[in-house]
């Protein structure tokens, strides 16, 4: 099907007036295509961020449905390519790219090269803090990252706190005790919308204490 | 010294891997600016925490 420039108008259309030019300019990278990942890049496609990357190395299996975006359609794909898929048939005009890499403390500034703002979404406590250390060694990267979003608890523990200069926090901070309790779609998602305004609001030039 | 805002006892001049490690924290976990830079992972055992210092340590909760 071909898009004109009207349906571009048109899907944006109840987004803040004023702002647009920055969202279909902006650019975010999504790492790890999960419950936070997958939730993140489909609310930044649908305002109209016109770049993302996505980047996961995993494949679609049925324990992620519980809260990832995707269904039974895309059983053993690429996290990459079934998310693509998606975000493609939201919003056609937003222009992603993939990486299917895993990430590691020597590749990880080379992949996010050319994007200010890191969404980071893995899963494992380690690997968040082999991309977060990575990006912050580098410099010239503002990254939202999440610890903690696990069970049922209130929705309301859960925050966005700016703890470095360049490095914004969502989460219920709760120690690691915790780990191990299950996760599940409506704490996931409040926590990727955290995530998803806060990267929004980086991109408009908007901080956080 | 101070940690994450909160004054912090420093007995004896250690390594930021030790004083992370004495305190709970999983070094493979954490992300640390000390005077306001994140310290390079590599540097954890080579840097020695002084009384001055002001640290701030984030740890991250898996789950995503």
């Amino acid at each position: 099907m071909n898009y004109d420039a009207s349906w571009e108008r048109a899907i944006t259309a109840r987004n803040i007036p004023g702002i647009q030019n920055k969202l279909t300019s902006g650019r975010i990278a999504v790492a790890g295509l999960g419950g936070l990942g997958s939730n993140v890049a489909v609310m930044l496609a649908r305002i109209g961020v016109g770049n993302l990357l996505l980047v996961d190395f995993d494949r679609v299996e049925l324990s992620n449905l519980n809260r990832q975006y995707y269904d039974t359609t895309h059983l053993g794909q690429l996290k990459t390519d079934a998310l693509k898929s998606q975000l493609d048939k939201i919003n056609p005009f937003v222009r992603t790219e993939t990486r299917a890499v895993k990430i590691t403390p020597d590749n990880a500034a080379d992949v996010f090269r050319g994007w200010p703002i890191v969404c980071e979404a893995f899963d494992r406590a380690e690997y968040k803090a082999i991309l977060v250390n990575a990006l912050l060694e580098q410099g010239g990267t503002r990254i939202v990252a999440v610890s903690g979003l696990a069970g049922y608890d209130s929705s309301n523990a859960i925050q966005t706190r700016r703890v470095f200069d360049n490095l914004y926090v969502c989460g219920d901070f709760k120690p690691p005790p915790r780990e191990g309790i299950g996760l599940m779609a409506p704490r996931v998602s409040v926590c990727a919308g955290h995530q998803a305004n806060m990267a929004v609001r980086l991109l408009l030039g908007i901080g956080e204490a | 010294m101070t940690v994450n805002g909160q004054p912090a006892a420093l007995r004896e001049a250690v390594s930021l891997g030790e004083f992370l490690r004495d305190h709970g924290y999983d070094t493979q976990r954490v992300a640390v600016e000390r005077n306001g830079s994140i310290v390079p992972r590599k540097d954890y055992e080579t840097q020695t925490l002084s009384d001055a210092d002001r640290l701030e340590i984030v740890c991250f909760v898996g789950g995503g």
